[in-house]
């Protein structure tokens, strides 16, 4: 108990270090006003905002680089390989892989998992088989191997979770067995915010050599994110949820599973050599890049990591922590709010309901008042099913939002319930 | 809030609270089941239709407060009219909240549907005061859909 109050006091002292206004400078989308009222944007789990710094990066490709990468001997496409190799590198810091060839350019988290589906899955998965997945996953990280079990005639298990929106790690520990051939969690729940336990759980499956592969789209956000120290087998993000822009994102493997696996898509650049009758394909990563990638993105990922490191990406997270804790106090003393999701460990995200009045309709208000919340099912079915609601409301933070912007969100709910009371 | 007050006004938020035809109809001949995948609303419109006339129309399902007074709102539109009117009704409900039918000065059948005018100020918000129309249409024309009891 002491420890967690010491912890606390620790987390709030690093929270109040925080300067959010001169972070909030950096965000230009954050200066505008929406129908008359500053902009609230809470709204980050699905797309977070872009720093100046960024956006610089960005246009700075497009003024004095602008070329087609790994192709060409001639100035220009020399600086824009150069430029988007050196994002690759920064992200094998950001996620300590041993190999930057280990971090494969996708375009999110969406199509991570996929390459990992078609490229391991249809690979080594065979009739009989089964894949564990959780219930609190994305659709991204449902219907892939959904349509491969579909496909190999495989089976499909599922970890429960409880009323808090924790996964039941008993229940997890049973499910694998020598059937399993793979395991597919999310590091950060998008509609719950719970932060899964993954460490223990990759450990576990290990025991029955069992690849794992996390969602890490809402983990490399808000987690500190170290691919050996987790030992995960996969694991896939998104760069617009990290202030970077869409279109970049990065699964990184195991090299020696990467080498043994097929490739994604088939065409220019992952290959060594082509003829009618035999293509050798390129080495790792080229192997899984396709075609022309979205280059000025993953150069803007690159920037978007040196931005988080040049700010200390741990007071972001205590700040961010910190906030998440109030908003949850302000809003659970509303009568008639009801939170769901309230795992002990969470991040980011804070999805409610409110009694009688359909999430659209608090988004809708929300709006009016210039303030950005998702209303809907957040692409998680399943979730809503087991929480027996049909949608939900969602905050998400980021460090750039203000306990000010929480407090406008709460006086705004407390309208919202009487408008319908 | 004014945009607002122009979308919740009292008789939707009343008819969200206490939507009227909010059950299944046991007598019904045909039906038609209306889902949004974007938001979740879902709703089973019932109609018991006699020699080309409405002679009851009910509804069943979830969704928000625009949907659901909507769909409450219909049945009651409804109830009397023969097909034709039903359907030249829900072409101008239709193109009052999409904006391009203006109730005050184009002559129209709409009388208290005119309420939903203020939807057109929120284009996100078109499906969910049309889907109990999209889904009486479904079950007046649709001969596939139709479950006879
Ligand atoms: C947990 C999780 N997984 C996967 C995704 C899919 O990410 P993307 O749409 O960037 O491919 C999201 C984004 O909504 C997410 O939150």
């Amino acid at each position: 108990m002491a420890t967690i109050e010491k912890s606390l006091t620790h987390e709030k002292e690093q929270a109040s270090l925080w300067d959010v206004e001169r972070i909030r400078a950096d965000f230009p989308v954050l200066r505008q006003t929406v129908n008359g009222k500053p902009l609230v944007y809470l709204d980050n789990a699905a797309s977070s905002q872009v720093p100046q710094v960024v956006i610089e990066r960005g246009s700075m490709y497009l003024e004095q680089e602008h070329s087609n990468i790994h192709r060409g001997v001639h100035y220009l496409s020399q600086k824009a390989t150069t430029a988007y190799e050196g994002a690759r590198e920064t992200v094998k810091r950001f996620i300590n892989a041993r190999e930057s060839k280990e971090c494969i350019f996708v375009r999110g988290t969406t199509e991570g998992i996929n390459l990992v589906m078609h490229g391991y899955g249809r690979k080594f998965i065979s009739a009989g088989d089964e894949i564990i997945i959780s219930a609190m996953e994305h659709h991204a990280n449902i219907v892939p191997w959904q349509m491969l079990c579909e496909e190999k005639a495989a089976g499909l298990r599922v970890i429960p979770m409880n009323d808090a929106g924790e996964l039941l790690l008993d229940e997890y520990e049973g499910l694998l067995n020598e059937r399993t051939k793979l395991v597919a969690v999310s590091h950060v729940s998008n509609a719950l915010g719970t932060i899964n336990p993954i460490k223990s759980m990759i450990e576990s499956a290990h025991k029955y050599g069992v690849p794992v592969l996390i969602d890490g789209a809402q983990g490399a956000p808000h987690m500190i994110v170290d691919v050996q120290d987790l030992d995960c087998d996969f694991y896939a993000f998104s760069g617009h949820k990290m202030f970077a822009p869409t279109g970049s994102g990065v699964v990184y493997g195991k090299a020696r599973l990467l080498e043994q696996m097929n490739p994604f898509q088939g065409g220019g650049d992952m290959i060594k050599s082509v003829t009618f009758e035999k293509t050798i394909f390129a080495d790792l990563p080229n192997k899984f890049e396709a075609g022309t990638p979205a280059i000025a993105s993953q150069i803007g990922l690159g920037a978007a990591i040196d931005y988080l490191n040049s700010i200390s990406r741990e007071h972001a997270a205590a700040y961010e922590h910190e906030l998440l804790r109030y908003a949850t106090e302000r809003l659970s003393g509303i009568e008639g709010v009801r939170i769901i999701g309230t795992a002990r460990d969470k991040a980011s995200v804070l999805s409610f309901v409110i009694d009688e009045v359909h999430p659209h309709d608090i988004g809708t208000i929300l709006d009016q008042e210039g303030i950005a919340v998702r209303a809907g099912h957040h692409c998680a079915q399943p979730v809503m099913q087991r929480f027996n609601v049909p949608a939900t409301a969602r905050a998400s933070f980021a460090f750039y939002n203000t306990r000010e912007e929480v407090n406008v969100l709460a006086n705004t709910i407390e309208r919202v319930i009487e408008i319908f009371s | 809030m004014s945009e607002l007050s122009e979308l919740y006004q009292q008789v939707i938020l009343d008819h969200n609270k206490k939507p009227r035809n909010f059950r299944k109809l046991e007598t019904a001949n045909h039906s038609a089941e209306g889902y949004n995948p974007l938001c979740g609303d879902q709703l089973t419109v019932y109609l018991k239709l006699e020699d080309q006339a409405v002679k009851d129309v009910t509804f069943e399902g979830s969704g928000c407060a625009i949907s659901k007074a909507a769909a409450s709102m219909m049945t009651q539109a409804l109830k009397g009219k023969n097909k034709q009117e039903a359907e030249k009704l829900f072409t101008e409900f239709h193109r009052m909240v999409t904006g391009e039918l203006d109730e005050e000065k184009t002559p129209n059948d709409l009388g208290n549907l005119k309420i939903f005018a203020g939807v057109r100020e929120f284009p996100v918000r078109v499906k969910c005061a049309t889907l109990a129309w999209h889904t009486m249409h479904a079950a007046l024309n649709n001969q596939e859909l139709v479950s006879t009891e």
